[in-house]
């Protein structure tokens, strides 16, 4: 294995990340992708570094999901321009499907085109999603957090329908589901429970009119009222990214999805239970069943890990390394 | 002579045409005035890529593209430059142009009536078909809506007041230049007349009986490839079925207006780099495909020249295209006889399958909700990539021969291109300097208050809904440029982005032993580097043909890598910035305007700028050789031209050139 040709110096990326430098950004996304050892233990130290309080305090974790041709893409980059009116710099993650057979695949398609304006401010990384399940690669989570240190608003786009795609809530502050006119698959998915309601709901190309209406309704149909007071209430929004209507509207659910979480002081919370799940889930892909039981079972690992964050990658290798030591490898 | 020397009627030839235009407006008059005297009977005007694209040649994106592809149109004053002693009511003119159709077409009325010409006696084609530029040629500008408007109000206009205009020239050539077979061309550009009849039907300018005059107006624009007997029932399968949507759908009575009206330019697909003297015959037997069956037979044909794939053909190349023209149409009997395949029963069965598999793909079309549907959804797209990546396969697998290029590839020196041109033209380096300077004194004469108001009402009439056309005209007149004009639209319109069509399946991504040990190479080299193989494939500058770099794209994918694939019409520092982002090993930079030295190097510039020289850089497209050794000093690692055909080849070399810039060894060549 080839080693590293200019090993960079995690602590000062760090800095260069939280101070918005593009160039750092992505040099620091390259390490976290990188899979040799020696990159590991720089990138362990990046995240290590990077501002606790940006990564489990701020900025805002939305996640972007639906079904091919639902026009996720024009949709984010209609978001985008709000976002920028608004001040706000936003990093993206768009997560495309990699081919089974080659292992290849074709990325960020649409969205790189629709927000190819020179924008600083406006950060797109795109990944395949490297045959993992879920539809989301391992990379997701470690990347969100160098882009929660750099950006007020992180993006992450999936595409598909049903659960194994709306995976991508168990990574975001904010789920937002994008249905498309006159396709019933989403709905079934709600009403029969096969799916996690997202935390807004929204009906893009609502141009067309009546079928996109009619979705609408159905989708509403299908949300219950909170069952206790505060509960959050999943709104249904119509919008149409070529006609930019509802846009604003759609941008404000979402922050207000944000400012609930807040004042509900459920934000860093779970933050980190999405990294200790994440911790959890490379464990038992590593060691199996058994391997989690080892290390005390599954929410008892949980919850430790939730009362003690600290880096991913550390905090991974040293229940790793307690694995191996335990079994007297 | 085996025939007896009597009188014999014999019909009138086609329009005869070269597809021409270069560096200036006087420059290219010169060239007409040449090809006129040479017995070329009608003109066809190549517009560079800045006054198809609605850019005036001082704007950034125009950098390195003026003059290049055709001649630079900025305003009335190269307007009339460029029909300088040519009596427009004597003359027959086709123009390329689509995005901007509206805007040339009102500089050419502005001219004609400085020469004393009425719009009624204009004759000519304006191409106006704006679907298949979402599909194919990429020089949209708008939104598929609003084009669709701009369209019908060309027509509206012209069926009033230019009524021996063609305003529509419905491109089924550009489809197959995209990859689509006989089957997909009749049914997509018979699907784009019926949208556009449609909207104009819809829209209500047009009079209940004129309707028909309209129907009669459309005319198209048709590709013929080297499958001549396939090609020529695709003639004839066109004729039937416009009768019949013309009669069923239309019900236009008068056969008169139902004939299907076409111009050719035959393929350039199938022009070949290596051996390039045998494009002359494959352009000939391409040439008969139109002409053969005289109910079938074009009405105006222009001819690529024999060494398009090589660069610009130069005066005496486009002079060998013409002759083959007169050659058939004046020295043969072709134009003796009535229609020879009439009553051919193997041209009739072929001709039947043709028109079943046309009526099956254009229910599809109608099941996606109509053509301009299809195309936003990016349907089509997706038909014709797939049609296009299964030729390259078949050519790379050897199932499709092409002599000179997969057989047969053992030649002698060519005395045709080693000459001290190399074989072809090359376009003044000063002209883009000189057409900047002319455009900003024109700037500085025109009466800016008349300018400004005029641009003024040419945006009311945009968002208003009425016919764009006076405003248009109004805007040539006062000295709009085309710049301006373009802008003030995009200011109302919006932009558009068409889909890039490369999410297509994975079928039949080839399974050969090279495609498998290519994807191991690819996966063993994302290993040593840490992380899997990721390149961005680039179309800087304004060509829209990007059928070279989605091939690749796809490509890259099927052995293994990961490919980020930005569409067309991107400034360098917009690429280098997606580089940057997306943490890539390699970026491919394909360019077929010839343009390839400005952008490559500017990309260059810009990404040593932000220290990612390391990055290496491949390039695309027709570049000749001189300009290849020029790229690789600048430091270009690698330049892929139309004879490297062998797609496997190019992936050994991707990986190779991936693996050395980061110090690793050379994989032996995999093709």
């Amino acid at each position: 294995m080839l080693a590293l040709r200019t090993p960079p110096d995690p602590e000062s990326l760090a800095a260069s990340v939280s101070d918005q430098d593009r160039s750092a950004v992505a040099r620091a996304l390259n390490l976290l992708d990188d899979k040799r050892p020696e990159a590991r233990k720089l990138a362990a130290r990046l995240l290590a570094t990077l501002p606790k309080e940006r990564l489990y305090g701020s900025g805002h974790l939305i996640g972007l999901t639906g079904p091919p041709g639902a026009g996720k893409s024009s949709l984010t980059a209609a978001l985008v321009r709000v976002w920028r009116n608004r001040g706000l710099a936003v990093g993206i993650l768009a997560v495309d499907p990699s081919s089974p057979i080659s292992g290849g695949a074709l990325l960020g398609d649409r969205l790189r085109m629709l927000s190819s304006d020179l924008d600083d401010k406006v950060f797109i990384r795109s990944l395949a999603c490297r045959g993992e399940f879920g539809g989301l690669s391992a990379e997701v989570w470690p990347m969100s957090l160098v882009m929660l240190a750099a950006f007020d608003i992180v993006l992450v786009e999936t595409v598909g329908v049903g659960q194994k795609e709306i995976d991508v809530s168990k990574l975001t502050d904010t789920t937002c589901f994008v249905a498309q006119p006159a396709s019933g698959d989403s709905i079934q998915f709600l009403k029969a429970g096969i799916m996690e309601i997202p935390h807004v709901l929204v009906v893009n190309k609502a141009d067309v009119g009546l079928a996109a209406r009619k979705t609408l309704s159905e989708l509403r149909g299908t949300l219950k009222p909170p069952a206790h007071a505060g509960d959050w209430q999943v709104p249904a929004l119509a919008a149409s990214a070529t006609k930019g209507t509802g846009i604003e509207e759609l941008a404000d659910s979402i922050e207000a999805h944000r400012a609930w979480l807040t004042a509900q002081g459920m934000l860093p919370t779970i933050r980190k239970r999405f990294q200790a799940e994440w911790i959890v889930k490379r464990l038992l892909e590593e060691f199996g069943r058994f391997g989690i039981e080892t290390l005390g079972g599954e929410s008892r690992l949980l919850d430790s890990l939730v009362e003690i964050p600290g880096s991913p990658f550390e905090q991974y290798e040293s229940l790793r390394n307690r694995f191996l030591t335990n079994r007297g490898q | 002579m085996s025939s007896d020397r009597k009188e014999v009627k014999r019909d009138r030839p086609w329009l005869m045409r070269t597809y021409s235009g270069h560096s200036s407006a006087k420059a290219s008059n010169e060239l007409y005035r040449t090809n006129l005297s040479k017995g070329q009977t009608g003109l066809s005007v190549a517009f560079d890529l800045p006054t198809q694209t609605g850019y005036d040649a001082d704007h950034p994106l125009a950098h390195g593209e003026v003059g290049k592809v055709g001649v630079p149109i900025g305003h009335i004053g190269d307007m009339e430059a460029l029909f300088d002693q040519i009596p427009l009511d004597k003359m027959n003119t086709s123009m390329t142009i689509n995005a901007t159709a509206a805007w040339l077409l009102s500089l050419y009325i502005a001219v004609a009536e400085r020469q004393g010409v009425a719009p009624s006696q204009l004759q000519g084609t304006t191409q106006n078909d704006i679907i298949k530029e979402y599909l194919s040629r990429g020089t949209y500008i708008f939104p598929p809506e609003p084009s669709v408007r701009l369209t019908t109000d060309i027509i509206s206009y012209t069926v009033n007041h230019i009524p021996k205009w063609n305003p529509t020239n419905i491109c089924s050539y550009h489809l197959q230049e995209a990859g689509a077979t006989p089957t997909q061309e009749l049914a997509y550009a018979l699907s784009t007349a019926i949208s556009v009849l449609d909207a104009i039907r819809d829209a209500g300018q047009i009079d209940g009986d004129a309707f028909a005059n309209v129907v009669g107006r459309t005319s198209f624009f048709v590709n013929a490839g080297i499958r001549f007997v396939e090609e020529c029932c695709k003639m004839r399968a066109f004729v039937g079925m416009w009768d019949r949507i013309a009669k069923e759908r239309y019900g236009v009575q008068d056969p008169k207006l139902r004939r299907f009206r076409y111009g050719i330019q035959v393929n350039s697909l199938g022009l070949t780099e290596s051996q390039p003297e045998n494009n002359v015959q494959r352009i000939v037997l391409e040439m008969l495909a139109v002409t053969l069956s005289k109910n079938a037979r074009a009405r105006a044909i222009q001819l690529p020249a024999w060494n398009e794939a090589l660069g610009l053909p130069r005066p005496w190349d486009q002079q060998w295209a013409l002759r083959m023209q007169q050659v058939l149409a004046i020295e043969t009997d072709l134009l003796e006889y009535g229609d020879i395949l009439d009553g051919s029963p193997i041209i009739d069965a072929k001709v039947r399958e043709l028109v079943q598999g046309a009526e099956e793909e254009m229910r599809r079309v109608k099941e996606e909700g109509g053509m301009v549907q299809a195309v936003e959804t990016g349907y089509v797209k997706r038909q014709l990539v797939t049609s296009h990546t299964d030729r390259m396969r078949a050519i790379e697998a050897g199932d499709l021969k092409i002599i000179g290029v997969n057989c047969f590839t053992e030649t002698a020196e060519s005395p045709l291109t080693s000459g001290t041109d190399s074989g072809i033209m090359k376009v003044d380096a000063t002209a883009e300097r000189e057409q900047i300077e002319r455009l900003q004194a024109f700037r500085a004469e025109r009466n800016s208050k008349e300018a400004e108001s005029a641009i003024a009402q040419l945006g009311d009439a945009a968002r208003s809904g009425i016919n764009i056309m006076d405003a248009s005209i109004r805007c040539a007149q006062v000295g709009v440029t085309t710049g301006e004009w373009s802008n003030e639209l995009r200011g109302v319109f919006g932009e558009y982005r068409a889909p890039t069509g490369i999410d297509i399946s994975t079928h039949g991504m080839g399974q050969s032993e090279t495609v498998a040990t290519l994807r191991e190479r690819t996966l063993k080299t994302g290993e040593e580097l840490g992380r899997p193989l990721k390149i961005l494939v680039g179309k800087p500058g304004l060509d829209g043909h990007s059928n070279g770099a989605e091939q690749i794209a796809v490509k890259a994918r099927d052995v293994g890598f990961e490919v980020v694939y930005e569409g067309i019409r991107l400034t360098p520092e917009q690429i280098v910035k997606a580089a940057e982002e997306e943490g890539v090993h390699l970026i491919g930079l394909s360019v077929l305007s010839g343009s390839h030295l400005e952008l490559v190097e500017d990309a260059l510039g810009r990404l040593a700028e932000i220290g990612l020289s390391e990055v290496p850089v491949i390039v695309g497209g027709i570049v000749p050789t001189e300009d290849e050794q020029n790229l690789k000093a600048h430091g270009v690692a690698a330049v892929y031209t139309p004879k490297d055909s062998d797609m496997n080849r190019i992936m050994s070399d991707l990986v190779n050139i991936i693996r050395e810039s980061n110090g690793l060894e050379r994989f032996e060549d995999a093709a």
